[in-house]
């Protein structure tokens, strides 16, 4: 709530001076916002209501019984890909890695579903793939997923 | 023209809402268990979005307008080096939403003409190098879980931007 805060504070100030600059161009400039919120509203609930119907068929009792206990090869790859397809808000998912680890589970299964959890999202590449094109978010989503892979394997090394 | 598309959008978003409603409905009925935890996750979501869209819609209006597209050009663009990555992880690590918040901006910032491992930067630092999230991530999974974790990723971040940029002429991109 606080980063919504310092956010819309932030907006109104450069619109405030914007303003003060011109008018005109103010005006201009929320036509445009206005414009690109209509055009992007419906993907932004087409994602919210997939999410909702997501994360009640995974519900993180699900997402517990299979990254918890002892690590596998097949858990890390389980754990990345189901941050992959879920999108869990970062408050939920942090303090549900966090007592995942404190009744067991491996650091690097936990680094790789919260690394793919927000980096690599199935439920917006539509949205995506729309805003920047097929290449784009083939590449990054591949590449990130490889990454978190990496990382997970580093970190169970370091910690 | 421009009317014309403002209704066409405002039909889509109707039309949208209707579709919701409906799977709603459906889900209420035949799952009744999961609809109530859907649509606590959507109310969260839904107010989280409504909080921050609209700010970071009205930024990027204001930016289209005050920031010409030289200066996107010259800080973010081919020859920016590694000013314009830094500048990109600057921007992602500020404080906003989830990342699909993100991909309207990055279409903006590749449009102005930002290179692609710019705006890849610029995501990844968005999705996993943000300043708060560090801070909750810390506190649930300890002080060195959060530093390897940062600098991994940082590290991430930074190469699969290089290699997506290799990976794509821009010309192929064919931008709207």
């Amino acid at each position: 709530m606080i980063v919504a805060l310092i956010i819309n504070v932030i907006a109104i100030g450069f619109l405030v001076y914007s303003f003060r600059r011109s008018a005109r161009e103010t005006f201009r400039a929320l036509k445009l916002a206005l414009m690109k919120g209509l055009k992007l509203a419906p993907w932004m609930i087409g994602i919210i209501v997939l999410i909702g119907i997501i994360l009640s068929f995974v519900p993180p009792e699900v997402i517990e019984r299979y990254l918890g206990g002892e690590m596998t090869v097949y858990q890390v790859g389980a754990a990345a890909l189901l941050g992959t397809i879920s999108m869990i808000p970062n408050l939920i998912a942090l303090p549900l890695a966090g007592s995942l680890i404190n009744s067991g589970a491996s650091y690097t299964t936990i680094a790789a579903f919260l690394t793919t959890l927000t980096m690599v999202g199935i439920v917006t590449m539509p949205l995506e793939i729309k805003l920047l094109g097929k290449k784009i978010t083939f590449w990054r989503n591949l590449l990130a997923f490889f990454f978190a892979i990496i990382i997970a394997l580093i970190i169970g090394f370091l910690m | 023209m421009k009317q014309e598309t403002m209704a066409g959008n405002f039909k889509k978003l109707v039309l949208f809402l209707g579709l919701t409603a409906i799977i709603l409905i459906l889900m209420r009925y035949f799952f009744p268990e999961q609809s109530a935890v859907s649509v606590e996750v959507m109310k969260n979501y839904s107010i989280e979005i409504a909080l921050i869209f609209p700010p970071v819609l009205v930024l990027m209006g204001l930016a289209d307008v005050w920031i010409p597209e030289d200066m996107v050009k010259n800080y973010l663009g081919k020859t920016s080096g590694w000013k314009g990555i830094l500048l990109s992880l600057f921007l992602g690590t500020l404080p906003t939403g989830p990342l699909f918040i993100a991909f309207p901006v990055a279409a903006e910032m590749l449009k102005k003409g930002a290179r692609i491992s710019n705006v890849v930067v610029f995501l990844g630092a968005w999705a996993s190098l943000k300043m708060p999230q560090i801070g909750v991530e810390i506190q649930f999974l300890g002080l060195k879980f959060a530093f390897y974790r940062a600098m991994l990723a940082f590290i991430a971040v930074i190469s699969i931007a290089l290699i997506t940029e290799k990976m794509i002429l821009r010309s192929e991109l064919n931008l709207k």
